[in-house]
């Protein structure tokens, strides 16, 4: 198959959601194919980029921090844009600016950026297809 | 003819509005349509057998194939042997392949 | 004496991957370990907690994996055989999710709807999560 450009737009904050979980291994299907992929995340979602996300232990389990090897977005974002790149594949990874102002989140992921809806018609036109996966 | 992927991750007993992907998957194939529905999430709830499931029943009644996420079976310790007849466990892989090849994909 | 409290939990599997637990019953057991004492009813879909052999293998994105992965029923029988906490099922709701008893945890008790009311006046405070 040819390599292909799949947008999606993200809507969900971290850590309170499925579709997440649904998204990052649509996302990590589409890395490993390398494929260009958009991103544009959009609400709760700009957060899932935020750099000063923290792991923290889980002391109902009974684990530290090391043992509880608790996921964060940002690591899994940073994992997704490399593993495009040693695919052959990009990711363009679209933070809205007006979400992460409201939310001070406003440090990201390196490859990472801010951006508008704009980027989202932009993304939209230039895609072989393009998924909404939207907050309930 | 269009080709469509519908991805239902509600399910009927939590969400009413899951009759909507139920009834739009039904009427693009009575519209000559080629369809599929992933049930991924909650939305594999109803594919356990035994499970009051009408309105999915429809669905395979009407021609649609149904797909149920295998890793959002596992993880509600849904054995692929307790799955209702007419849905076939994937990996979530077939989103991505239905996405490169075109068909229009909606998330509900 | 902490108050008697009845949490019915309705909520299911909506951040568990990430969180590598269910926030909910999390929190029950972490007011329990600071001298709450609680009952759990699970209903809706959150009755497929109850459910024994759950569980997905982590996820991967890339060379990112996630090594802890949750399974709830595990989560569940922590609630029952280490905290000593009462956990209902109800009845119906595992019946209308094609559920049958037999593929139940063992310690869970089932509890029809129409018992609802006399849980209640058994417990000082009851929270709907």
């Amino acid at each position: 198959m040819s390599k292909k450009t799949l947008t999606f737009a993200l809507m969900d904050a971290p850590y309170e959601s499925e579709n997440l979980t649904t998204a990052f291994r649509l996302l990590a299907i589409a890395a490993e194919r390398g494929f260009t992929i958009n991103v544009f995340a959009y609400e709760g979602a700009s957060a899932l980029a935020f750099a000063k996300q923290v792991p923290h232990p889980n002391p109902v389990h009974g684990k530290n921090v090391a043992e509880e090897n608790h996921p964060t977005t940002k690591d899994q974002v940073a994992a997704l844009l490399a593993c495009a790149e040693e695919n052959g594949g990009k990711v363009d990874w679209v933070n809205c600016g007006m979400c992460v102002d409201e939310r001070g989140v406003n440090e990201f992921v390196p490859g990472t950026r801010r951006g508008s809806p704009a980027d989202l018609h932009a993304f939209t036109e230039a895609s072989d297809n393009v998924l909404v996966i939207p907050t309930k | 003819m269009s080709r469509y992927m519908l991805i239902e991750s509600r399910d009927p007993f939590d969400s009413n509005d899951v009759a909507f992907t139920y009834g739009l998957a039904c009427d693009l194939v009575k519209a000559g349509h080629d369809v599929a529905l992933v049930l991924v999430q909650n939305g594999v709830l109803p594919a356990r057998r035994g499970a009051n499931a009408d309105g999915l029943a429809a669905v395979i009644k009407a021609g649609v194939r149904v797909l149920a996420d295998d890793f959002s079976l596992s993880e509600r310790g849904i054995a692929n042997a307790r799955l209702t007849s007419g849905v076939e466990p994937t990996k979530i892989d077939v989103v991505i392949d239905h996405m490169a090849e075109g068909h229009k994909t909606l998330w509900h | 004496m902490a108050k008697k409290t009845l949490n019915i939990v309705e909520s299911a599997y909506r951040a568990v991957m990430e969180e590598q637990d269910d926030t909910i019953l999390w929190v029950l057991a972490a007011m329990q370990g600071a001298g709450a004492e609680h009952t759990v009813v699970l209903r809706a879909n959150a009755v497929n907690y109850a459910v024994a052999g759950q569980g997905a293998p982590g996820m991967a994105v890339g060379k990112w994996t996630q090594t802890q992965a949750p399974k709830m029923d595990r989560d569940v029988a922590d609630l029952i055989e280490k905290r000593k906490m009462t956990v209902y099922v109800i009845v119906e709701d595992v019946a209308q999710r094609g559920i049958e008893k037999r593929e139940l945890m063992s310690g869970i008790r089932l509890l029809p709807r129409a018992a609802l009311p006399g849980l209640y006046e058994e417990h000082a405070i009851v929270s709907h999560w």
